[in-house]
């Protein structure tokens, strides 16, 4: 998924290395634009071969004589192709966000900014909800037995089946919009952020936790000033996952609704009249928007790490 | 007999782990006093128990026989009331904080003023050799710097008794002398009890004023040796036939404790 690339890409920098340092010679631009330029020629490619069929048929139909530049004109500008050219794609884009007011329905943006704030609600109390798991689990013996086989089990159930369910029901009784979106994506992104802060409120080693029992601290204590903050590496890389599959989460959730608004309103509704330039559009606005997303908390987690004096881990 | 002055008081204590197949005699009638002002070693080969007495008296481990009083309290007591600093083999610092923030670690779980804290912070900083250092992280230090931080740390809230558990065992015997000739001017200027567990014959014999050579399986004390050097001491003290005598002594009591092994 491009959002992992982003990840890596942010914290290579090291400590005090020049923010534009990516863009060097040494640096990775180089290889970055030669597997674009791969992708984007093999995408022509594959455009002409899943598109010629119809383009040789609507061309036979005309009657004139056709060659093949003809041909391959007509797979790269079809108004519902199979597979849209990348400059189709493009231009979609361009219309949908430059070219209108962000307010209109007919804009990506609008879209985009409805489920990036179910993706952001379902985010926040799901790392809420994930973080007060954990601190349960890491204190109390019996939580820890009898929550966590509940929590793997709740994600081995998929969330396609999931999602229809929680919609139907809480617009039974009255709840639509964002907030059964918003729970999907907090079911899917209370996980990542559950396992990785039980791991990170355990990573204190016996060492520092001895220190802690010679000046006889109480739990409460060993929590703030030891646990807490040696569980804030692993707080952001779990964080890191559980906005991205919120993204995903807030999308599936706008599938089985036939929402109005949304990216997965975008997708869905350019399914049903196949127009498939739109439903590329909206996949590429939803790849920004979670590249968006994962590049901010890997903003935060440096600015919180250098600030607790760590050097970002994970680098390099 | 324990005297007025005795702040550690062991008697017939002794540890036993419960295995699968046989028990484990960990310790085995141990009986130890120890007066205020003493610096006392623990000597012994690895698995003789030095380590496993000194946390107990910390109350880090417990006793399945025998008694120990600290101050005349229980461990758990002394250790609620916050009567000793724990030096460990690894300087155990927080690396989130600051030096200066690991210092006032032990003041912020006690309470009292932020101001008090970081003053004492800085004294014992300086006492340390580390003055200037206060804003660096502990990753931007050296080992040695670090466990000298965490002696700070142990002294800031200036407890009367200190433990220090093989504080030098993992760094280099160059950066390990320096280290030992700090904690000799530390200990003139603070007058604390120390109990110090160490391996290194050397290191017991140049800063004790009493000896205790332990021997393994059952960990039990073989011989207390009060040290025959003077006061005011150096790393040339080492030399001094005084010393080599005291060293040989120690090395004859390791020695016999080995030859139990075969029984």
């Amino acid at each position: 998924m491009a959002s992992s690339s982003g990840v890596s890409g942010l914290t290579a920098g090291k400590k005090g290395a020049s923010p534009f340092r990516w863009l060097s010679p040494q640096g990775p631009i180089l290889p970055v634009l030669t597997i674009v330029a791969l992708i984007i020629v093999a995408w022509y490619g594959l455009a002409i071969l899943l598109n010629r069929a119809q383009v040789s048929e609507r061309l036979d139909g005309a009657g004139a004589s056709w060659t093949v530049s003809d041909l391959i004109s007509g797979t790269w500008s079809m108004e519902r192709p199979v597979l849209p050219a990348p400059h189709q794609v493009v231009a979609e884009l361009w219309k949908t966000t430059v070219e209108v007011e962000p307010t209109s329905k007919r804009s990506l943006l609008y879209h985009a900014y409805i489920t990036a704030s179910a993706t952001v609600a379902g985010f926040i109390f799901g790392s809420l909800l994930g973080i007060i798991l954990s601190a349960g689990i890491v204190h109390v013996r019996t939580l820890d037995r009898s929550l966590m086989p509940w929590i793997i089990a709740s994600q081995t159930v998929p969330i396609l089946a999931i999602a229809p369910m929680i919609v139907v029901v809480l617009g039974n009784i009255g709840i639509t919009g964002l907030i059964p979106k918003a729970i999907i994506s907090m079911y899917l992104c209370f996980f990542p952020v559950a396992i990785g802060m039980v791991k990170g409120l355990r990573s204190p080693d016996l060492l520092q936790l001895d220190l802690m029992r010679t000046y006889s601290a109480n739990r409460w204590q060993i929590f703030w000033k030891l646990r807490v903050p040696a569980s804030v590496p692993f707080l952001f890389s779990s964080l890191k996952v559980a906005i991205a599959i919120s993204l995903v989460g807030a999308i599936v959730g706008e599938l089985p609704t036939g929402a109005s608004a949304g990216i997965g309103a975008r997708l869905l509704s350019g399914s049903y009249y196949g127009q498939t330039v739109q439903i590329w559009s909206a996949l590429f606005m939803a790849a920004f928007l979670g590249m968006a997303m994962v590049y901010l908390i890997a903003g935060l987690e440096r600015l919180a790490l250098s600030r607790m004096g760590i050097q970002p881990a994970g680098g390099k | 007999m324990a005297g007025a002055n005795t702040i550690i008081d062991i008697r017939n204590l002794g540890l036993t782990f419960q295995t699968a197949d046989a028990p484990v005699y960990a310790l085995s009638d141990i009986n130890l006093q120890i007066e205020a002002g003493e610096f006392v070693s623990f000597i012994g080969p690895s698995g003789c128990g030095k380590t496993t007495l000194m946390r107990i008296i910390a109350d880090l481990e417990q006793p399945t026989a025998g008694s120990v009083t600290v101050n005349g309290l229980t461990p758990q007591e002394a250790r609620l009331k916050r009567s000793y600093g724990y030096v460990f083999q690894a300087s155990a610092l927080y690396p989130w904080r600051s030096i200066l923030r690991n210092v006032t670690l032990p003041h912020e779980i006690m309470g009292g003023s932020r101001k008090d804290a970081e003053a004492k912070a800085r004294q014992y900083l300086d006492l340390v050799g580390l003055k200037g250092f206060e804003k660096k992280y502990p990753w931007q230090l050296s080992g040695g710097m670090q466990q000298r931080v965490s002696i700070a740390r142990a002294l800031s809230f200036e407890p009367q008794l200190m433990l220090m558990d093989e504080p030098f065992g993992a760094l280099d015997e160059i950066t390990r002398d320096k280290m030992n000739e700090e904690l000799l001017r530390i200990w003139a200027k603070t007058r604390k009890t120390v109990i110090f567990v160490t391996h290194s014959i050397d290191e017991a014999v140049l800063l004790s004023t009493k000896i205790v050579v332990m021997s393994a399986r059952p960990g039990r004390i073989i011989d207390v040796i009060d040290s025959t050097l003077p006061a005011e001491r150096s790393l040339e003290t080492r030399e001094t036939p005084a010393a080599l005598e005291l060293a040989q002594r120690v090395r004859q009591g390791l020695k016999a404790g080995h030859s139990y092994d075969g029984q």
